[in-house]
């Protein structure tokens, strides 16, 4: 797949990416639950506006990118492999399309690890990310990356499929 | 660009807790704990036919000092007087100080024994001449006994004396002078005193220990760092809770505690002064800092850094000044835990593909890996007495073990679903740890000896984990 396509190929190259997200084999048996909408405190949208949430916010960043906002590793790795790959090539664009927007890469690990090794860990996972988002050419400096190790998890049970969900780069919408 | 990401962090702050102000709430601080107050030792009579001071000899029965029976009486006072350690005046003082003695006992499966509410209290003057006879007919082989009398400064002047009842001698007297405040720890070096004398190990009653206080559910816990005395007691919570607080380390001192905090939206290691309340940045570095760690004279601080992603052990003067760095691999090189001569550093990398416990010369030199047993070792702790290591032992669970510094010798004392972080009594007999429940997340301290028979939980207000003991008070 080649990305210098014109710019109006664009949808059309970001609905493709999040489909082969979508079928990859690594993909958690459960579902992370549904983003949380950021309620926006700022002026109400005119009448004329569409519904639904602004350019700046995480609702509208995950509206973009689906399922692609977030990556998932292997125990104790923190490569990035296929599927890993067409989620960050689907947040490039995103990123691409709004050069306005910065982010911050979160990277986690699951509960199977001691709480210090896993803060490192988290921190290779978000430069992983962060480093390939780069080399797909989004600004160094427009990404900050944090390690919450296994503080943070998303799926509460004890066992591989939620292992598998907390193990992840989750990128978030500074706004 | 960095102060854009952490303007939203510090408003919520403030909104969250609008009561609060200032610095100190910009920190997610609370009240400074204040200095501890000195334990003065004071020389106490003992019995008026004892010209020779107590008798250091052999015990009565050595052969087995877990079964020893100890009666500890209430101790007694020489006037019953008003004291702020006690709203019912030094006498009851006096039964509070031997059940503190007898908890202790009790609750570290040391000896059998008796405490004061089943016991006749003796009076002021048979602390110094006991009525042995009274305490064979009990079963008591050995007695306790002592007084606290308030001074006229209102600091309590208290004493302790161990008997063995069959030779119907004093084996040890000590007498401590200590602020009302500190009227347990005078009960703690108590404790210390019986113990050291029965068993010839060293004390570990008069010390504290610090960690990690949590609550709420799995998925949104609050975490703030707390300390309290070795038996639960002066309990006090450090920070507020609106920032994550992880991996607390007493300095050697007491005076400060190193912990990991994300207050401004990153995890990073402060030194926080205990008697000001204040805290500053181990280092002034815009990368994550992580695992801190004092050398055992309190003079240099470790610290893992992440820096691109990947993490090493780095050294620091306590006072600020250039960092050196200790590991230079592609793995994660984190942790850190000094010998107890300051001259090796036992630490945790993955260099080899998983986590192993390496060793180190202090300079950072020698670097050679010491585990071998198939599972993963992490978070390495030196014995204070030297000659143990203790570890995460990673083999599908999650075990307490140790071993030698050579990596020999492995034994694993735990069976939790998830036993982590141990750190050592201050005289390396102990070991306590946190263990979390599967699935629920839920997270205790716990103790276990060297034996790994006497397992027990610590009570503490609400769930807790990275127990850090500190060495005994100064």
């Amino acid at each position: 797949m080649t990305f210098s396509l014109p710019k109006a190929a664009t949808i059309a190259v970001l609905t493709s990416t999040i489909a082969l997200g979508a079928c990859s084999k690594k993909a958690p048996e459960e579902l992370p639950p549904p983003p949380v909408t950021t309620p926006t405190p700022t002026a109400t949208p005119t009448p004329t506006a569409p519904t639904g949430p602004i350019v700046g916010t995480q609702g509208h960043f995950q509206d973009a990118v689906g399922r692609s906002s977030v990556i998932y590793f292997d125990t104790d790795r923190f490569n990035i492999d296929s599927s890993d790959a067409a989620a960050l090539q689907a947040q490039a664009q995103y990123f691409a399309r709004f050069p306005q927007l910065t982010f911050t890469i979160e990277g986690h690990a699951d509960e199977r690890g001691t709480r210090e090794y896993n803060l490192a860990l988290g921190e290779r996972r978000a430069n992983s990310a962060k480093n390939y988002l780069v080399s797909l050419g989004v600004a160094p400096n427009r990404i900050r990356t944090v390690s919450y190790g296994k503080e943070r998890p998303v799926a509460l049970a004890s066992n591989p499929g939620a292992w598998a969900q907390n193990r992840r780069a989750a990128s978030i919408i500074v706004n | 660009m960095k102060t854009t990401f952490f303007l939203p962090l510090f408003a919520a702050l403030l909104a969250g807790l609008p009561a609060m102000g200032g610095t100190a709430l910009a920190q997610d601080l609370g009240e400074p704990l204040g200095d501890g107050g000195a334990v003065e030792d004071i020389a106490i009579e003992g019995a008026e036919n004892d010209d020779d001071g107590p008798l250091r000899g052999t015990v009565t029965d050595e052969s087995d000092w877990e079964d020893l029976g100890i009666a500890i009486p209430a101790f007694a006072t020489d006037r019953d007087r008003p004291t702020p350690a006690n709203a019912s005046g030094t006498e009851a003082l006096g039964q509070e100080i031997a059940r503190v003695i007898t908890a202790n006992l009790r609750n570290n499966g040391l000896f059998k024994p008796t405490g004061p509410d089943s016991l006749p209290s003796p009076s002021f003057p048979q602390i110094t001449a006991p009525a042995y006879s009274n305490w064979g007919g009990r079963g008591a082989e050995m007695l306790v006994h002592g007084y606290v009398s308030a001074r006229g400064d209102d600091r309590l002047v208290v004493g302790c004396y161990l008997y063995d009842v069959a030779l119907q001698d004093e084996l040890i007297r000590e007498g401590w002078v200590v602020r009302p405040a500190d009227w347990r720890r005078a009960a703690h070096k108590c404790s210390d005193l019986i113990y050291a004398r029965l068993t010839g190990e060293d004390p570990f009653f008069d010390s504290r220990i610090a960690y990690i206080a949590e609550t709420g559910p799995k998925d949104n816990r609050v975490k703030r760092l707390a300390v309290m005395d070795s038996d639960g007691a002066n309990h006090r919570f450090l920070t507020l809770g609106s920032a994550t607080a992880l991996t607390p380390r007493y300095s050697p001192d007491y005076s400060k505690i190193l912990y990991l905090s994300y207050v401004d939206g990153n995890p990073r290691i402060y030194v926080y002064d205990i008697g000001s309340g204040q805290q500053t940045l181990v280092t002034e570095n815009t990368s994550p800092t992580i695992a801190p760690r004092w050398s055992p004279d309190g003079r240099h601080i470790l610290y893992s850094m992440a820096v691109a992603g990947n993490t090493d052990i780095y050294r620091v003067p306590v006072g600020g000044g250039r960092s050196t760095r200790l590991t230079d691999t592609p793995g994660i090189d984190i942790g850190g835990s000094y010998s107890p001569d300051g001259n090796r550093i036992v630490f945790e990398s993955d260099r080899s593909g998983t986590q192993q416990c390496y060793i180190m010369d202090a300079d950072g030199t020698n670097q050679r890996r010491i585990t071998f047993f198939g599972g993963r070792c992490a978070t390495p702790e030196w014995s204070p007495r030297g000659d143990q290591i203790a570890f995460t032992r990673i083999a599908g669970d999650f075990n307490i073990a140790v071993m030698t510094p050579s990596g020999s010798n492995l034994r694993v004392l735990t069976n939790g679903w998830q036993d982590e972080a141990p750190t050592w009594a201050p005289n390396g007999r102990i070991i306590q740890f946190f263990r979390t429940t599967r699935n629920a997340g839920r997270s205790s301290l716990w103790q276990v000896d060297l034996t790994g028979r006497n397992e027990r939980r610590l009570p503490t207000p609400v769930d807790a984990s990275d127990p850090a003991w500190g060495p005994i008070r100064p």
